[in-house]
């Protein structure tokens, strides 16, 4: 018996998976950088579909709002005619098929063989969880998190002030 | 047939593989960096999904919240340094970045 949860379920992890993938192997970057905030947006539905908004509301404005928009940024300060040739070759890609198929059929066949329930709990936690997780047990984590966040700014603020030496050398010896 | 804990956690296996598929194969340093946040992603599914199957308090999630905002800063900085390796070499392919080579 399939219900709309199935159907939703699947259509979700295809735009997560998929979209993962297309941002790998468009051939223009920047809809590669479109398809991988597709991909985003699919695992927040995902984190909708398992009763978690909060978290995927957090991961639509982190990663959806912020990350992909930092990343479509970048590739359009850094974006050359020559992305083509961006693979490591067929050798690179054979070995890492046989990788990741490998690995995905031993984490599969693993999950499997665990048996894992497959009733949800009674209840999904809430927001009430959360803060009081966040505030009580995990405080100094949180404080930490923000000393962290507020020291990669500032090394993000200061790698952007390097002026590259050797472009300038390379300028002043052409006539 | 409902969707069961296995059902997620082979959805984030998927794109754990998809994200070492990219690692693996890409050289160029913006490709490398969607690879990683496919990774982060994929880990961020397991821990939901565990926590929703599995326990009934929120710890899962609470670590979600840090693994996101760590994966926040972390773009960050690496983008930075792409856009200064950009600016150094007219180029990010991580082949041709060997600076810091012996």
């Amino acid at each position: 018996m399939v219900d709309i949860t199935d159907i939703t379920f699947a259509a979700l992890s295809v735009v997560a998976v998929g979209g993962a993938f297309a941002a790998l192997e468009a051939r223009e970057i920047i809809y590669g950088a479109v398809g991988l905030a597709a991909s985003f947006f699919g695992v927040a539905s995902l984190f909708f579909l398992l009763e978690s908004p909060f978290f995927a509301v957090f991961q639509i404005t982190v990663y959806v709002g912020a990350v992909a928009v930092l990343i479509l940024f970048t590739v359009m300060l850094v974006r050359e005619g020559k992305w083509f040739g961006d693979s490591m070759g067929p050798g690179a890609t054979v070995a890492a098929i046989i990788t990741v198929v490998a690995l995905i059929v031993s984490l599969v066949s693993s999950f499997e063989a665990a048996k894992l329930s497959t009733a949800k709990q009674a209840t999904a936690p809430s927001f009430v969880n959360i803060g009081q997780l966040l505030t009580g047990q995990y405080a100094p984590a949180l404080e930490f998190l923000a000393l962290v966040l507020a020291a990669s700014v500032l090394g993000a603020l200061t790698l952007a002030k390097v002026e590259p030496p050797v472009k300038a050398q390379a300028e002043e010896e052409k006539p | 047939m409902t969707v069961s804990l296995t059902d997620y956690l082979i959805v984030s296996a998927l794109m754990f593989g998809v994200g070492i598929y990219g690692l693996v194969t890409k050289r160029n340093a913006m490709r490398l960096v969607f690879s990683v946040e496919i990774l982060v992603n994929a880990a961020n599914i397991n821990f939901i999904a565990f926590n929703r199957f599995l326990w009934p308090a929120a710890l899962g999630q609470t670590a979600v919240l840090f693994s996101i905002a760590l994966a926040a800063a972390e773009a960050a900085v690496i983008l930075a340094i792409v856009v200064v390796a950009y600016r150094i070499h007219d180029d990010v392919d991580v082949g041709e970045l060997r600076n810091l080579k012996g």
